[in-house]
């Protein structure tokens, strides 16, 4: 088991940048969420680390070891695959004895931990079974067994639930997760889905056109994002942004939107021009006595909340409100925002300004 | 219920197109039956007009197909009666048996030629594709444009300048000769099928082998080649037909050490008159090693065995 460090990595091919200088560290043990939307690079560099692609600069540290340049064999990492890539020609057993095989294991040793892997991954009964039948359940047990089974340093997934149906995807997520917790093996996973990345990860890196654009807890990046796209990405609905133009002073409690002074964490930074106020939905609050006003435009019934989608006079806005709450289309809403939980943003960066609520956290701009 | 289903066609449909099958299978089948039969005819069965359908099956034309005859005395043969079954169908003609024929040798030559081509042509074909497949090679368009290029004219054009190479490196009359040259024209054939077909397997195949802790060779062994039996047999096979049937270069470039089959068995025709079931015989001997090779590599062309491992 080990801790990962990324170092100012990069990679181009040809003469798209697939990934632009990216740090963050992967401690041991850690569940690591690689999230962002298609294209943005989280695949790219889980291929890096694994040594299935050679960064074109930079430097990655697997146990204290520069492993960048060095063939994948001789990495010690596991990989899982999206399509989970079992040798077709091959059966279960083989499969998952295929990479104890390339070590030189004695054939009763790689038996023994071969039916060890099984039994954890509850497939003892399929081993005789070629791959091209199994469900894909299976298959994904297999693929996780092919990868467990050498007890590698690290292990890489990429996107291993995409290959399954909805259904099925939470059950195996679990399981997932059970396992790790059962082996504290280092694992870095790849996935385009914020609900998973939040729901089983230690940490995220959010990633998009290739930039990392945050790195931390679950907590950390649905609370304090450090940019609108992260805030955008994170959270169903996502957090609403509010464009006013006015300035922010440092040390400011307060802010102007439309005339009326609302309440923001003690600013670190002042700024001027065009800025956003982020608020998440379940942070606005629906009150008659409230000044700042929106006009409700549609609800949407989820059981024990609702969303109700308001005109303010700065834009579209969602709220999160008990579902006993009445609103009714037409009507026009006084609004409240809880100020220790708004972020203040500057639309031309994308940055979110520095305060106290996010303070060690947002470190650029 | 009804009677029509868009998946499954209906009953009357599939007869139809089975009668289809079987009634152009059996077209096609008419000359190689021809040519089977008159293999077991005697010279006067097999002109006779109209064609024979029953006769009496001998196997002379399969004995004149292996031997030379010369005519004997009335003495000599009296002196010397038959001793084997062939010697006994000779006589029939007051001749006798004075050595074998040079059908086997070269038969023999077509093997060596057709198969050792078609190994090298695939063995090279399967790197050159695996290359092409999976590697950034500069100009790699360009160049396997130029490999396509090289079957742009029929090959019998630039005969004169390979006759004239191949006499100057020592090249003609020699299996090393023929193979080359059939090699050189069936690799733009093998390397643009296999390179399809090495397209079509996914690249996580090998991947999934190098994490495991396979080198790149390894991995195309171990992983690559085992999928890419399908398009390896049927190349092959592509390969054996063109090398196995070739006849022009044949005739151009061998008369004797290396002489294929194909230009040998017209020459039948023209010792002791128009022997058709000895020609006969030749053509089914020479169409048996093509037929079992087909037939001994028809599972790989039937069956694709990358199915189903990979959720697409």
């Amino acid at each position: 088991m080990a801790q990962i460090i990324i170092k100012n990595v990069r990679k181009e091919f040809g003469d798209f940048t697939a990934v632009k200088e990216s740090s963050f560290t992967i401690e041991d043990g850690e569940f690591f969420m690689l999230l962002g939307p298609s294209g943005c690079g989280k695949t790219t560099t889980l291929r890096m680390i694994a040594g299935l692609e050679l960064p074109t600069s930079g430097e990655i540290y697997l146990d204290g070891e520069e492993i960048s340049q060095k063939p994948p064999s001789q990495r010690d990492i596991a990989f899982v695959f999206q399509m989970f890539a079992l040798y077709p020609h091959m059966n279960v057993y083989k499969n998952l004895s295929y990479p104890l095989v390339s070590q030189g294991m004695a054939r009763r040793d790689v038996k023994a931990k071969v039916e060890d892997v099984a039994t954890i991954l509850g497939i003892q009964n399929i081993l005789k079974k070629p791959v091209g039948g199994l469900s894909g359940g299976d298959r994904q047990r297999v693929a996780l067994g092919r990868a467990i089974v050498r007890d590698p340093k690290a292990f890489m997934m990429d996107e291993p639930l995409g290959a399954l149906d909805a259904e099925f995807r939470e059950h195996m997520a679990e399981e997932l997760r059970a396992l790790h917790d059962r082996m504290g093996a280092t694992t870095v996973y790849v996935t385009h889905d914020q609900l998973e990345a939040m729901q089983m990860g230690d940490k995220i890196v959010v990633m998009n056109n290739a930039v990392v654009e945050q790195f931390g807890t679950p907590q950390e990046i649905y609370d304090k994002p450090a940019t609108m796209f992260v805030a955008d990405f994170i959270g169903s609905p996502s957090m609403n942004f509010l464009p006013f133009d006015g300035s922010v002073a440092e040390g400011a409690q307060t802010v102007d939107l439309q005339g009326h002074s609302m309440t923001v964490p003690r600013q670190m930074q002042g700024a001027s021009g065009k800025l956003v106020f982020g608020v998440r939905p379940e942070h606005v609050t629906l009150s008659d006595t409230g000044a700042y006003r929106g006009e409700v435009l549609a609800t949407e019934y989820l059981g024990t909340t609702q969303i109700i989608t308001l005109d303010t006079p700065n834009g579209a806005l969602k709220a999160r409100a008990p579902a006993g709450q009445v609103a009714t289309v037409g009507e026009k809403i006084g609004l409240g925002f809880k100020g220790e939980a708004v972020t203040l943003f500057d639309e031309n960066s994308g940055r979110a300004l520095r305060s106290e609520l996010n303070e060690g956290i947002v470190t650029h701009g | 219920m009804s009677s029509f289903s868009v998946t499954e066609p209906s009953t009357r449909s599939k007869w139809f197109a089975g009668s289809l099958v079987i009634l152009y299978a059996l077209i096609t089948m008419v000359p190689l039956a021809w040519i089977m039969l008159t293999g077991f005819k005697s010279p006067a069965d097999a002109i006779s007009y109209p064609p024979k359908v029953i006769f009496d099956p001998t196997l002379e034309g399969y004995v004149n197909l292996f031997t030379t005859r010369t005519r004997q005395t009335d003495e000599f043969l009296a002196a010397n009666p038959p001793e084997t079954w062939y010697e006994e169908i000779v006589r029939q003609y007051d001749m006798v048996i004075a050595g074998p024929s040079k059908f086997g040798e070269r038969f023999l030559n077509s093997v060596i030629i057709g198969f050792g081509s078609t190994f090298l042509s695939v063995f090279l074909g399967t790197l050159a594709a695996y290359a092409f497949s999976r590697f950034k090679i500069p100009l790699a368009d360009d160049l396997l444009f130029f490999i396509l290029s090289t079957r742009m004219m029929p090959p019998i054009a630039v005969a004169i300048p390979i006759f004239l190479m191949y006499r100057q490196l020592g090249l003609s009359d020699t299996h090393l000769g023929m193979i080359l040259l059939y090699t050189a024209v069936n690799i733009s054939l093998a390397v643009w099928l296999l390179k399809s077909f090495i397209d079509g397997i996914p690249t996580e195949y090998e991947e999934a082998a190098l994490i495991d802790g396979y080198t790149r060779f390894q991995a195309f062994y171990k992983v690559v080649l085992p999928q890419a039996a399908t398009g390896i047999a049927s190349t092959a096979i592509f390969c054996l037909i063109f090398a196995w049937n070739e006849y022009a270069f044949a005739v151009l470039l061998t008369s004797g050490t290396a002489q294929t089959a194909p230009p040998f068995i017209p020459t039948i025709i023209g010792v002791g008159g128009l022997d058709w079931p000895a020609v006969a015989a030749g053509a089914t001997i020479f169409l048996l090693p093509v037929m079992i090779f087909t037939v001994a590599l028809r599972k790989h062309l039937l069956r694709g065995i990358t199915f189903g491992a990979v959720r697409k």
